[in-house]
Formats: structure tokens, sequence, C-alpha cells
């Protein structure tokens, strides 16, 4: 049903260097922070981290799979409020979860959360739909 | 620091752009996208961030693009981006303000269709300190 309150399904993505690697290449991002573990750590952060812009790529699919394709997001917004972190050969989860939280005619409003690793870090994340 | 003279002032790209299928196919196949007959609502940060950078590196306006965060972002969709179209970009600095000695600005980027806006996205980036 689509009524205020209701909750989508949740959906895990897969997120690994290989992902960020593609990623870069596809956005052209190829800032070493998302490649180069020496060069992340040597700038203070725990590890390589994903692009945000990867991350809310990711939770888009989410919102577009539900919406019936890409065609039919008007808004999409989100905070990047902690790094998704991607140690070497490893897969790190990105959890997504979305809540509706306004319904007017014709859209709908999507309150989404993504964490990684139990922690949040997309904040005020948003996107309202044609539906 | 960013030119005070610069907030809310628009610059206009001198070029335009013209989006590739083949760039849109790349970008969905990383997000495991499998209908590519309009760019995913993320897309099109790939081009208005590099326009971004473009318009607004002009020493002028102060922004030091070296030291940027990513903070928050933003994209208001009026019509999705298809292969093969063609847009010029107008950035505007919206919003500035210092906050621990971090410079905080939010740029508005609107890509343009003839006349007609397609796609306004918002990024707030963070110069750190």
């Amino acid at each position: 049903m689509i009524e205020v309150g209701a909750a989508l399904p949740t959906h895990t993505f897969t997120i690994n260097r290989e992902l960020l690697k593609a990623y870069a290449d596809a956005s052209g991002d190829q800032n070493p922070i998302h490649q180069n573990e020496e060069f992340a750590l040597s700038v203070g952060l725990p590890n390589v981290i994903a692009h945000g812009m990867l991350t809310m790529a990711l939770v888009g699919k989410f919102v577009t799979d539900w919406a019936g394709g890409s065609s039919n997001v008007t808004h999409f917004g989100a905070r990047f409020i902690k790094p998704v972190i991607v140690p070497a050969n490893t897969d790190v989860d990105l959890t997504v979860s979305a809540v509706i939280s306004a319904v007017e005619d014709g859209s709908v409003t999507l309150d989404l959360t993504a964490t990684s690793a139990g922690v949040k870090v997309l904040g005020m994340a948003k996107a309202v739909v044609k539906k | 620091m960013l030119n005070p003279d610069s907030v809310g002032r628009t610059f206009e790209g001198a070029n335009s752009i013209t989006v590739t299928q083949s760039e849109i196919d790349t970008f969905c196949a990383v997000i495991g996208e499998t209908n590519t007959t309009v760019a995913p609502p993320t897309f099109s940060i790939r081009i208005s961030l590099e326009q971004s950078q473009s318009i607004l590196s002009d020493p002028s306006i102060g922004l030091d693009w070296t030291r940027l965060v990513h903070g928050d972002q933003k994209f208001e969709i009026f019509s999705p981006i298809k292969g093969g179209d063609t847009f010029t970009c107008s950035s505007t600095i919206e919003n500035y303000r210092v906050a621990a000695g971090n410079e905080i600005v939010t740029v508005r980027s609107d890509l343009k269709s003839g006349s007609a806006i397609a796609l306004s996205s918002w990024s707030t980036l963070v110069v750190r300190a």
C-alpha cells in the first residue's frame, strides 16, 4: 500500500574496491582517497572510502527500482554524514531502507536510510517520485 | 577565501556538453541498472561538478577547488537526461558561510537545453581550513 508510514523492503548492495574503481571510471572522479589506501591514510582517513556520489547512486537505484524507472524520479537529495569504509579484498554492505513520508496527487516522498557496517552514512536522504 | 561579491551571482559556462549513450551505459552498469533509456538520477553530477569547477575556477571568484569535501547533494529533475542530449550549464553561488574556519559554499548548477532547464542540482562543498 502506498500510504504515509509504509515501509519499503530493505535492500543490501555490496561495495568493494573493484566497484570503487568502476565508479571512478564511470564518473570521472579519480580522487585517490577512493582507490589508494596509502594516500587515504596519509590524509587522516581510516582506510579507502567510497565516493559519496557512489553511495547516492546506489540509493538512487533502490529508489528507481521502486519508482518503476529513472524517469519517475523528480527530486533526490542527501547529506554525506559518515564515509563508507572499504578495506582491501573486502565486501562491505550498503543497506538501504525507506519509509513513505508524504503522498500527494501523483507524487510520493520517500525518507531513505542508508547504513554500512551498522553506521548511518547519509542524513536527510529524501526522494520524490511520480507514482 | 571566496570573494564576497561572488555570492548570489550566476556564471554561464561557455561550452555546450553532449551526453553520449555510452557514458550512460557505463554509469548504469556500475550500479546494476539495466534500463539505459534515460540516465539514472545522479548521473548528471559528472557534468555539473566538472562544469561548475571550470566555470567557478576563475581566480576572481576565490574558490579553492583543491581542498573541497562534498557535504551534501540535491537534484531536481525536470526532464530526464538521454543519450544525445546537449546542454549548457550555469553555476550560481547560492549560499556561503564560514564555520570553524571551514568555508561552506552551496553551488547550484542548472543544465539547460535551449532556454529550458532540464535539471538543477545543488552541491554543498566544504573548503577545509
